[in-house]
């Protein structure tokens, strides 16, 4: 009954701001809705600010609808109402769900082909473009805001512990070792801890590894795709981290981004977290820090490829009666944020990647990354060697869910109730009804 | 002795009931319309392929083993919130029917709680049990109790429970005192001179006198457990760790607005308001015996 109401306020949102598009001799209004607050929500506002002010035919509206799985909700609703949002900011787990979302949305392929706007696909980093393409390599999506995960180091941590943090720890194994370094000179109260377990730990070690996560390409190839992360590699990761919460060196700190402030507060000396955790590290850390790439397992690989992103992308969506000069103000709009000095600037305010190459060119050549040491360490490792049909992403229905289950059998073995490999094998049963739950909702 | 207000005609009483009609169909019937209907359909979250599946939404549900684990763990947080919050609610109304000193600011300052919303109270008691910010979450930590109510099953479960029940001890209580005053001095004063002590005098005199109100507090206690306190725990726990606080509620919420399966999730819905049908009918039924007593 609770989403009742919700479609039915989202309708009733919708229609407002239809009224006010068709005021006579207006701009064509373009609303935008996205899911970003704080600080980032200023930095939405003032892109959407300039672009306004520099041309006069379209007006971009931006409109915050709450968490990414809210205005995910919001924007479906909205749809059904037929009221959807000219653009809608999406979680890139949301890609499969958009995908399957057929006439709802107008790909960003088929939006530069209509309106004749100029937006050229390789001008974006590899790992991300992946992400948001078709197989053929069309992009469906717009990217926008993308981070991918790091490790953070408490440097004086570190020191305390004996060790040397021009040489962070490259592998697990060696992970390993410097957090039984800072237990046994006590150099922080517990030496590790990872946020968004699911992401960091099970889908970035399976790209970074160029292990098959999911049968079908990760999905990419056809909706009749099965988890295989119950592998003995994952199994091997997940004991390694169990035994190390079991001795006291590793130490959960809850879903999502709710480990952070484990970190900040000098809690743990290393952090698996997102790149994106940078500015709040920078705010609230009382301790030299330093971010590394996230380590690799040298059994697997001596030479680990690209890492996945995470973050959000703009999906264009459709609605009964948009005439094709919304379509075009969108795609300029999308256009003028695709720019290098757009971008560049969008990632030097915010924290995230910059998602075009020549975004990261232009960063360097500002020098951003001689004042912020580090910086670059996420790009470098989002573009690190080729990427293959392990390392493009995920195209998984329901993948929200499937995070939700890898969530709670973590949780249930960190608790001791069973081993890594019950765990990974519950996430792989569990996971895969969803997945055919969502064939079986989305076949033509 | 009832009284009733006949009025002539037809026209006049449906006039002056339809507003209330209208408010009924638009905002229950017509949703709950489609609640039944989404339950007997496949269809994706955009509603762009849709399958009738007859009642095999229900089936897939009741076959679950999650399911039925959820049935079990809403079971049993509602009789503890309902025990915790109706034992310390009546503990106080004991106390408060006795003549102390400032008993008006006592009781006002009791009610208090009922009127804060559940996600504020949910973010009062982070404020208290987390284990890096909370006061006694910090000081469980240091005095040896590996406290981590996000990642303990039973920690979690008693923490959901603990903010629930506190938010519903300020409803029994001004009920229970009602009830507790409602008794006739002359009876326990009875008792007293026939040489009953306070335990027994409680026992054998106040508490039968209480019954009442006791079993109607039950019922809306068990109601408030398993309806009303979807705010309080998505705050606090989000329905974790594991599933270890995913009541009913939070699972339609998880199943339907998160991940938008909205088949399984009407489907939930539909037997959670067959159940709130049941439990409305057994109050109805004792409020109206209340009233002919």
């Amino acid at each position: 009954m609770k989403r009742r109401t919700l479609i039915a306020g989202a309708a009733a949102l919708g229609l407002a701001s239809r009224a006010q598009a068709q005021t006579p001799g207006a701009r064509t209004r373009v609303v935008f809705w996205h899911a970003m607050n704080g600080a980032l929500n200023d930095e939405v506002n003032r892109i959407c600010a300039e672009f306004n002010a520099a041309q006069a035919a379209t007006e971009v509206v931006p409109v915050y609808k709450g968490t990414y799985p809210e205005t995910l909700t919001a924007a479906i609703a909205a749809w059904r109402a037929g009221q959807a949002p000219h653009l809608v900011q999406m979680y890139e787990v949301g890609t499969g769900s958009m995908l399957a979302a057929g006439p709802a949305v107008k790909q960003t392929w088929q939006l530069i082909q209509e309106s004749g706007v100029a937006i050229d696909p390789n001008a974006y980093i590899g790992a991300v473009r992946g992400y948001y393409s078709l197989p053929d390599g069309r992009l469906a999506s717009m990217p926008f805001n993308s981070s991918t995960s790091v490790m953070w180091l408490n440097v004086d941590a570190m020191e305390r512990a004996g060790l040397d943090p021009a040489k962070p720890p490259a592998t697990w194994p060696e992970v390993v070792a410097a957090a039984q370094a800072v237990r046994a000179k006590s150099a922080a109260p517990t030496a590790c801890t990872s946020a968004w377990f699911p992401w960091i730990q099970l889908e970035q070690f399976a790209a970074m590894h160029d292990l098959p996560y999911a049968t079908k390409a990760n999905g990419f190839e056809g909706l009749d795709t099965a988890l295989l992360v119950n592998a003995p590699p994952f199994v091997k990761q997940l004991d390694r981290l169990l035994a190390m919460a079991k001795d006291g060196t590793f130490r959960y700190g809850g879903r999502d981004n709710a480990a952070d402030p484990l970190f900040t507060s000098g809690e743990t000396a290393i952090s698996f977290n997102s790149s994106g955790s940078r500015g709040d590290i920078a705010k609230t850390a009382k301790f030299r820090w330093m971010e590394a790439p996230l380590p690799y397992d040298p059994e697997l690989t001596t030479a680990p490829i690209n890492s996945i992103i995470g973050g959000a992308s703009l999906w264009t969506m459709t609605a009964p009666g948009r005439t094709s000069a919304e379509y075009k103000g969108v795609a300029q709009f999308l256009a003028h944020i695709a720019q290098p000095a757009q971008d560049a600037l969008w990632h030097q305010n915010t924290g995230y990647v910059p998602v075009t190459l020549a975004g990261f060119e232009e960063s360097k050549r500002q020098g951003y990354y001689g004042k912020n040491p580090g910086a670059d360490v996420p790009i470098q490792q989002l573009t690190r060697g080729t990427v293959t049909p392990n390392s493009r992403g995920f195209r998984l229905g329901r993948m929200p869910e499937l995070r939700s289950i890898a969530y709670e059998e973590v949780e249930r073995a960190l608790q001791g109730q069973q081993g890594a490999q019950a765990a990974l094998d519950n996430v792989v049963g569990r996971g895969n009804r969803v997945l055919r739950e969502f064939e079986r909702a989305n076949r033509a | 002795m009832e009284r009733r207000t006949i009025f002539p005609g037809r026209l006049l009483p449906i006039l002056l009931a339809a507003p209330q009609l209208l408010l009924t169909a638009v905002f229950f019937l017509w949703p709950a319309g489609q609640a039944a209907w989404f339950s007997t359909a496949r269809q994706d979250a955009f509603g762009l392929r849709s399958e009738f599946v007859g009642f095999e939404n229900f089936s897939d549900l009741l076959t679950d083993p999650l399911y039925r684990e959820s049935v079990g763990r809403t079971a049993l947080f509602c009789a503890l919130v309902a025990a915790l919050s109706m034992g310390v609610a009546l503990l106080l109304a004991v106390f408060a029917d006795r003549e102390i000193r400032g008993r008006a600011a006592y009781r006002t300052l009791l009610i208090w709680p009922y009127a804060i919303a559940p996600a504020v109270a949910a973010v009062l008691w982070i404020l208290v049990l987390h284990p890096q910010v909370g006061l006694v979450g910090r000081w469980l930590n240091r005095h040896g109790v590996a406290w981590d109510y996000r990642l303990r099953d039973a920690q979690a479960m008693s923490v959901v429970v603990l903010a629930s029940a506190w938010k519903q001890v300020s409803y029994d209580f001004i009920f229970f005192l009602a009830g507790l005053q409602a008794i006739p001095r002359t009876v326990t004063e009875a008792a007293r001179m026939d040489g009953a002590r306070g335990w027994r005098r409680f026992r054998t005199i106040t508490l039968p006198l209480l019954a009442p109100t006791v079993l109607f507090l039950l019922v809306v206690n068990l109601v408030y457990a398993a309806f009303d306190t979807f705010g309080t725990i998505q705050a606090l726990t989000g329905g974790g760790p594991g599933k270890a606080t995913e009541t009913l509620v939070v699972k339609v919420y998880r199943d339907g607005v998160v991940n938008l399966d909205l088949g399984s999730s009407s489907a939930q819905s539909v037997l959670l308001m067959g159940g709130v049908i049941v439990l409305t009918m057994l109050q109805f039924r004792f409020l109206g015996r209340r009233r002919a007593d």
